[in-house]
């Protein structure tokens, strides 16, 4: 199979607006991904399917991440010469930079037909909070279906195109995405013999020492 | 016979034993309905997670739950005994439970088979896993494990039996759809914007009330 490299190549060559770049892995998985803009994903999808090399006519997995919002710190050092001819001075500057979050789908993709894959796609929304849409990969691949319903309801990734967007795990009613990383779970602790900083905390909040007044909502 | 000893109204179960060796057999009606009762617990076929696995091995060859009596698995609640809940109940699913618990008939028991049922077990702070059955419904038998093998669902049943046998016909005794003010419709919990609403039923469920050590 191609490399994610190659593939780039030929996204760019192909659809030469699309913005399209590898997001590298360092870790020992060496699983690199294909970073897709929002707005060509739908046909770059297509030409992946289509195209005889590549052929990836499976989609076996999506899936989101929830990125918050990141301070960035970039080092960038400036080397003076010295006048005098001695060894050039060395300024390091520090600019902090603030990234701000967004959501990511990650798709990954296989070729039945060329036993090969996967093939990584990742699409990002551009923040968080009031601008979530992606398109649509079910009419690419059907699979995506269920899985992109999955990600909307635990994300709130609203995908555009899709055939039947409605909440899959969690009742319609629900408000909030339990997996994003900000979600505030409802304060329901009970009792239970688990030694964790975080349980600890909430039992001394819930079950008051005695002689210490009354309980804390 | 002696004269000086008054005759006991209750037969003795050692006196029953000597008359069943002359061939005569005494019984009353209470003991004959609920032998009757104990030996033929039909289960509802309901299952939730990887427990119902063991729920249906149980009812294989192997373990056969056919030498007690409960192997007609009713597919419907309104024929069925038992209810046995058996793996993890999320929330969303938590309100259908209850409504099968309501549509089965009296005299009904409940099963919380394993950690989930009993108590959320693993899923416990997830976000959408009821934290224990026992918050809607009444439960007769708890079973530890995960999931329980088959012979600890059997041991749960051989338990009911007993439980079912010293049951009562009337007085204080009597089981719950015999007394005339207990509740026989349980509500159901509703779908609420981040939990059930409400989170459980007060007249079955209390949390646990502790006073924490000082310093602890």
């Amino acid at each position: 199979m191609e490399s994610p490299e190659q593939i780039r190549d030929r996204v760019l060559a192909r659809f030469p607006g699309a913005p399209a770049a590898v997001v590298s892995n360092p870790g020992p998985a060496a699983q690199h991904s294909l970073l897709l803009g929002a707005e060509h994903a739908r046909a770059v999808a297509e030409f992946l399917r289509d195209d005889p090399l590549l052929r990836l006519d499976f989609c076996s997995n999506v899936t989101g991440v929830d990125w918050l919002d990141r301070e960035l710190v970039e080092t960038s050092r400036v080397s003076t010469p010295d006048p005098a001819g001695g060894p050039p001075r060395v300024t390091e500057a520090k600019t902090r930079r603030l990234q701000a979050g967004y959501l990511e789908v990650v798709y990954h993709l296989y070729s039945v037909a060329l036993k090969h894959g996967p093939v990584v796609l990742r699409l990002r929304t551009a923040n968080r909070t009031d601008s979530v849409e992606l398109p649509s990969l079910t009419p690419v691949w059907r699979s995506c279906e269920f899985q992109e319903r999955e990600v909307f309801d635990l994300y709130g990734v609203v995908f555009r195109g899709h055939p039947d967007l409605r909440r899959i795990l969690m009742w319609d009613g629900f408000k909030d995405h339990p997996m994003r990383k900000d979600y505030a779970e409802p304060d329901d602790y009970e009792w239970e013999p688990t030694p964790h900083a975080e349980v600890m905390a909430k039992a001394r909040r819930h079950y008051p020492a005695a002689g210490a007044g009354g309980a804390e909502p | 016979m002696s004269d000086a000893a008054p005759p006991s109204p209750e037969i003795t179960d050692a006196e029953r034993a000597e008359l069943r060796r002359h061939g005569i057999l005494l019984t009353s009606i209470e003991e004959l309905y609920n032998w009757g009762r104990s030996n033929s617990v039909w289960p509802l076929q309901f299952g939730l997670a990887c427990c119902a696995i063991e729920m249906i091995a149980a009812s294989m060859a192997r373990f056969d739950i056919a030498r007690f009596g409960s192997e007609v698995f009713r597919p419907s609640p309104r024929q069925a005994d038992l209810l046995i809940v058996s793996g993890t109940v999320t929330k969303k699913m938590a309100p259908q439970v209850v409504r099968l618990w309501n549509q089965m008939p009296e005299p009904k028991y409940c099963f919380a088979m394993g950690a989930c049922a009993i108590s959320g077990g693993p899923f416990k702070q997830g976000y959408n896993v009821l934290k224990g059955i026992d918050r809607y419904i009444p439960v007769d038998i708890y079973i530890p494990g995960c999931p329980p093998r088959p012979e600890a669902l059997l041991h749960a049943l051989l338990t009911l039996q007993e439980k079912i046998r010293g049951q009562t016909i009337s007085g204080r005794g009597a089981p719950r759809y015999l007394q005339p003010d207990a509740a026989c419709d349980y509500p159901v919990p509703e779908f609420g914007a981040h939990d059930l609403e409400p989170p459980k039923n007060p007249d079955v469920w209390r949390p646990p009330a502790l006073v924490r050590r000082e310093g602890a």
